[in-house]
């Protein structure tokens, strides 16, 4: 069980960065979604996995898994949720900033000519594009 | 009450004083320029006034300190301390600083309403007035940082002159970075020494000496004491300061913050002199510095200049004389100390005067003046004459002090006549020097092509030079009288010893100094004669000019530290995840190949068929959702089962609330990208590079490897926990047996506190996102079907409204268990969000719109504020913020019911989580209606 979790924090890890690393908006949302998942599951796995001992007090139970992680991942999961919100505001505005959902505005293409391009000219110069 | 009051308190009071009247001139420029003068000039009297008390018992020979904690774990204490060298630079400080600002009054032009100037002058003398009365190391340091910013400020005032900006960014780099060098040192001093404390340090000064870390602290102190006191080669940035107004030159570059550098030698002589070291290094390099200086300005024609490279080499002559480190050449080296600082000032006031008269400051040009102002011209003179070391001024009485110092000397094995001679040489050129400055601007024929005609300046513009020359005459002739007590006690505070038998008097008979100060004299005159000679074997030399050196260093540093930015700030997020993501692998493998491994557990948990295959829908969706991203719908199903099996997880291993929270985090985010999908486009392009894609998936299985190795680690690693504690206060302590929910709104309450803060705050800034934000809504979706006429099918938004009322039930029932059962704030914020929410997705936002709130930031105030509120009424019960208290309450049909506070707590949790979800989405939903009602 342990080795499958693993592997399955290991994939939704993988799958997160890699999305993250897309050049439109979208995915990068999903990616970050994914990434979360696997940090909670990560941070719930430090109270190791114990089956049927919910910490809840009872007179009938006899142990209790370890309430800290979970404390740590019910306002993670939360705040997780709100920064998934604003990213995707951010999407929009960025949509409506540049009329387009690239991550950069203005669009740096990953293909190596344009970007040599794009890198010789100094920052001020590239702003002023922008502005136009 | 008073009398109880310990006096020492004076030297905070002063303190407060002076950085509380920074705001004195601003405030009191509105007034005119005679009441922004009078009351920055109040607030140097009124520190002067505060501190006047205590000198009498400082020159007693006690020393006033005054200690208060502050950071006592870092050593980072409130210490004041007055003693003799303190006492000393106060009077310079204030004394001068207010002749300077009645100077500057004058000076400055009219239309200059002076409260910004006067302001940064005052933010100045603070500073200094800091360092001279710091006991406590650390807090020296950050006062010394004030002064070389606030000097920036004042060397720059002309700031649309380049000169100006040019050589204040110059003079903040020198001296910066020394301020730097010296926070090291002094860091290291106090480890060293135990202690940050002065007295501490000089206590244990032997212990310091035998250190092995003593050569490098040297270094360090002497770094940050040469730079500040322009010594060679750090010398080149007090010249350009020159364009600085002259009433800053007057005060900083002749008074007091270039003597900050002699002041630290100073300060610090109980602790580091005495050494081989010590002598050889701070010797040679205020010989080097004596004697470069006078050279130089000997050549300068601009007769600020002049007295720039002056102020330099006396400063060299002053580190000299503390190099020395006999007693007699500190006494020396104290007393030229109060004798520079007054000829130099008034030299440069009425440098100043010459310079706001004719306009030039070219002594090419500026000739005869004596003829036109006579008085100003007379006060010159003398000042001049005291430079030069002429007798009957005080300036004299220092350098025959010296120079008897000189022949005494013998630290030096073999080379008995070195210092002779060099002091010598630097008494000539001093001479020199002088002798151009009085009779070139003086006399030497009539003034050539002034841009103005000169005439007497104001008559009170006048005053500050007359006190200070006065005082030359003084002390140059009663020196005993005028300055020998306050010698005495500043002198016996750098020597932390009894003072040898000394004699200030004039005359101390036809010996060797004696002579030295006729040839130097003599010399000087000569020199001067065949000056035109010397001038053209100068210009022959190779320039040496430290300025433009820096210059290129500076535009080298910027030039390259923008090629390295252009690599990697070239704007684009995908190169900043990579490189981020690269160095997360780099960092954590180098973590993982150095550190040890965990203690490992044999039991494993053995794997069941209804996990299996959970844990393979996850994958399968996990998988799925990545391979398919370009198809954005699909993607968010997909992605929708990945969450689902997350809850599954956590109800699998115990984790109740976990899944609630899961769960309804998961519908509100699927319904939040679905409306983002709405405006955004229907697919992604296939535009990836080959080899990015290839990058990509190096980066992305490095870090997906990492975390499953890290996950099985820790899972199969044997465990302990801190959850005792928790477990067993959760009834006691806390009145609830939910103990997760037990820790949120109470162990950890203050946690909380801040993570719906945050949670206020992320939806505060996607509501500023969202605010006026206009979006086109496509006609057609993705395969360019028209999107569906009936936007709410009439059975769902039907079936929807009687379940609202159940769901809020459900949500008030999770809420009121939450701390006993599953359950609690978060979890119910959420289910009532997802009820309301539905409400708009079957019923239309209109729909919603009009039966719900339309603006929710208060609400997360409201929440914030019952969260916290509540926080603070345990103050009135006299607990800490937080405390909770609970109890059984005998309610009416519901029976016996456990209240808690931290139902209270909870609550604003609940609304905080509520309101942002509705925040969000409902304002997510308006960009349509607005756009329908357009």
């Amino acid at each position: 069980m342990e080795a499958m979790l693993a592997i399955a924090i290991g994939l939704l890890s993988s799958c997160g960065v890699y999305l993250m690393l897309r050049a439109r908006t979208f995915p990068v949302i999903l990616g970050l979604t994914l990434l979360s998942y696997a940090v909670n599951l990560f941070l719930f796995a430090s109270g190791r996995l114990v089956v049927n001992a919910p910490p809840i007090i009872s007179a009938e139970a006899n142990h209790y898994t370890d309430p800290i992680p979970q404390a740590l991942v019910l306002t993670a999961i939360v705040i997780g949720f709100g920064m998934t919100a604003y990213i995707v505001t951010l999407a929009l505005r960025g949509l409506s900033e540049s009329g387009g959902d690239h991550v950069d505005m203005p669009e740096i293409p990953d293909d190596d000519t344009s970007k040599a391009a794009i890198g010789n000219q100094p920052p001020a110069a590239r702003q002023k594009e922008q502005q136009s | 009450m008073i009398e109880h009051l310990s006096p020492a308190l004076l030297l905070p009071l002063a303190l407060m004083v002076a950085f509380g009247g920074v705001a004195m001139p601003l405030m009191a420029e509105p007034y005119g320029r005679k009441a922004t003068t009078i009351a920055t000039g109040a607030v140097m009297a009124l520190a002067l006034a505060l501190l006047i008390p205590l000198f009498s018992s400082v020159i007693g020979g006690q020393t006033v300190v005054m200690h208060l904690d502050w950071l006592p774990a870092f050593g980072f204490n409130l210490g004041f301390r007055l003693d003799g060298l303190g006492m000393l630079f106060s009077i310079l400080i204030l004394g001068i600083g207010i002749l300077v600002v009645l100077y500057a009054h004058y000076y400055l032009p009219v239309y200059d309403k002076l409260g910004r100037f006067f302001a940064f002058l005052l933010l100045f003398m603070s500073a200094m007035l800091g360092i001279v009365l710091s006991e406590n190391l650390l807090l020296m340091v950050v006062f010394w940082e004030i002064t070389s910013l606030s000097s920036f400020l004042l060397i720059a005032y002309k700031s649309e002159a380049y000169e100006s900006r040019i050589a204040a960014r110059m003079a903040l780099a020198v001296t910066g970075g020394g301020g730097l060098a010296l926070l090291a040192g002094i860091i290291l001093l106090g480890q060293v020494a135990g202690s940050y404390e002065l007295s501490a340090v000089i206590a244990a000064a032997d212990l310091i000496k035998a250190d092995p870390l003593y050569p490098v602290i040297l270094t360090l102190v002497l770094l940050g004491a040469f730079t500040k006191s322009a010594q060679f080669p750090f010398h080149f940035w007090l010249p350009n300061a020159m364009a600085a107004p002259t009433p800053v030159s007057a005060y900083l570059h002749s008074a007091t913050m270039v003597k900050a550098g002699v002041f630290l030698l100073a300060r610090l002589y109980p602790v580091l002199s005495g050494t081989d070291a010590w002598v050889i290094s701070v010797s040679v390099i205020g010989a080097i510095t004596l004697v470069y200086g006078a050279y130089m300005a000997m050549y300068r024609d601009d007769f600020k200049g002049l007295l720039a490279y002056s102020t330099i080499s006396h400063l060299g002559l002053i580190t000299l004389l503390f190099g020395l480190s006999t007693p007699m050449s500190v006494i020396a080296g104290v007393f030229h100390i109060i004798n520079h600082a007054i000829f130099k000032a008034s030299l440069f006031m009425a440098a100043g005067i010459i310079d706001h008269e004719c306009g030039t400051r070219d002594m090419r040009r500026v000739n005869g003046l004596f003829k036109l102002m006579p008085i100003t011209a007379t006060l010159a003179m003398v000042a001049a004459a005291s430079m030069a070391g002429v007798p009957l001024l005080n300036g004299f009485l220092s350098k025959e002090m010296f120079f008897t110092e000189a022949v005494l000397f013998t630290g030096f094995d073999g080379a008995h006549l070195i210092l002779p001679i060099f002091a010598t040489i630097a008494g000539i050129l001093a001479v020199a020097y002088s002798v151009r400055f009085i009779h070139d601007v003086f006399f030497n024929g009539e003034p050539i092509d002034l841009p103005r005609q000169p005439h007497e300046p104001p008559r009170w513009m006048r005053v500050p030079v007359e006190i200070l020359v006065l005082l030359c005459l003084v002390v140059g002739m009663f020196p005993a009288w005028a300055v020998g007590s306050l010698l005495a006690s500043a002198a016996g505070a750098v020597l932390q010893a009894p003072l040898p038998a000394y004699d200030l008097k004039i005359w101390h008979g036809f010996n060797l100094a004696f002579v030295m100060s006729l040839i130097a004299l003599a010399g000087g005159v000569g020199i001067y004669a065949m000056r035109r000679h010397l001038i053209e074997w100068h210009h022959k030399l190779p320039s040496l000019n430290s300025r433009t050196g820096f210059e290129r260093l500076h535009r080298y540093l910027v030039e390259q530290a923008e090629r390295i930015l252009r690599v990697l700030d070239n704007g684009s997020l995908q190169r900043y995840v990579a490189l981020l993501c690269s160095f997360v692998l780099v960092y954590a493998g180098w973590a993982y190949s150095t550190g040890g491994s965990l203690p490992q557990n044999e039991s494993r948990m053995p794997l069941d068929i209804a996990s299996m295959i959970a844990l393979a829908a996850l994958m399968l969706g996990t998988l799925g959702t990545t391979l398919l991203h370009h198809r954005r719908l699909l993607a968010v199903v997909l992605i929708g089962i990945v969450g689902l099996v997350v809850s599954l997880t956590f109800v699998r291993f115990s984790a109740p609330d976990l899944a609630l929270t899961q769960l309804s985090v998961e519908v509100v985010t699927i319904v939040l990208m679905l409306l983002a999908l709405y405006y955004l486009p229907q697919r992604s392009p296939k535009e990836s590079s080959r080899s990015r894609i290839g990058r990509d998936i190096v980066l992305a299985v490095g870090i997906g490897c990492g975390m499953a190795f890290i996950t099985y680690a820790l899972l199969t690693s044997s465990f302990s926990t801190i959850s005792g504690y928790y477990l067993e206060q959760s009834v006691p302590g806390g009145g609830g047996s939910n103990v997760v929910n037990v820790i949120l709104v109470d162990f950890r309450g203050f946690d909380t506190l801040g993570e719906i803060a945050v949670l206020a705050m992320a939806a505060l800034g996607a509501h500023a996102l969202l605010d006026q934000l206009r979006l086109t809504p496509p006609a057609k979706d993705a395969v360019g079907r028209l999107w569906a006429e009936e936007a709410h099918p009439l059975f769902l938004k039907m079936l929807m409204r009687p379940l609202l009322p159940l769901a809020l039930a459900v949500a008030v029932y999770i809420f009121l268990r939450g701390h006993n059962l599953p359950g609690g704030g978060f979890v119910a914020g959420l289910v009532t969000g997802v009820a309301l929410i539905l409400q708009s997705l079957a019923g239309g936002f209109s729909f919603a719109e009009q039966r719900l709130p339309k603006y929710y930031p208060p609400f997360l105030g409201l929440g914030l504020a019952f969260a916290a509120g509540i926080g603070l009424v345990s103050w009135f019960f006299a607990r800490p913020f937080l405390t909770s208290a609970h109890g059984h309450f005998d309610i009416p049909l519901l029976g016996e019911i456990e209240l808690a506070s931290v139902i209270i707590f909870d609550l604003g949790v609940y609304l905080v989580v509520v309101a942002t979800v509705l925040l969000i989405l409902t304002e997510l939903g308006r960009l349509h209606y607005r756009k329908e009602n357009a």
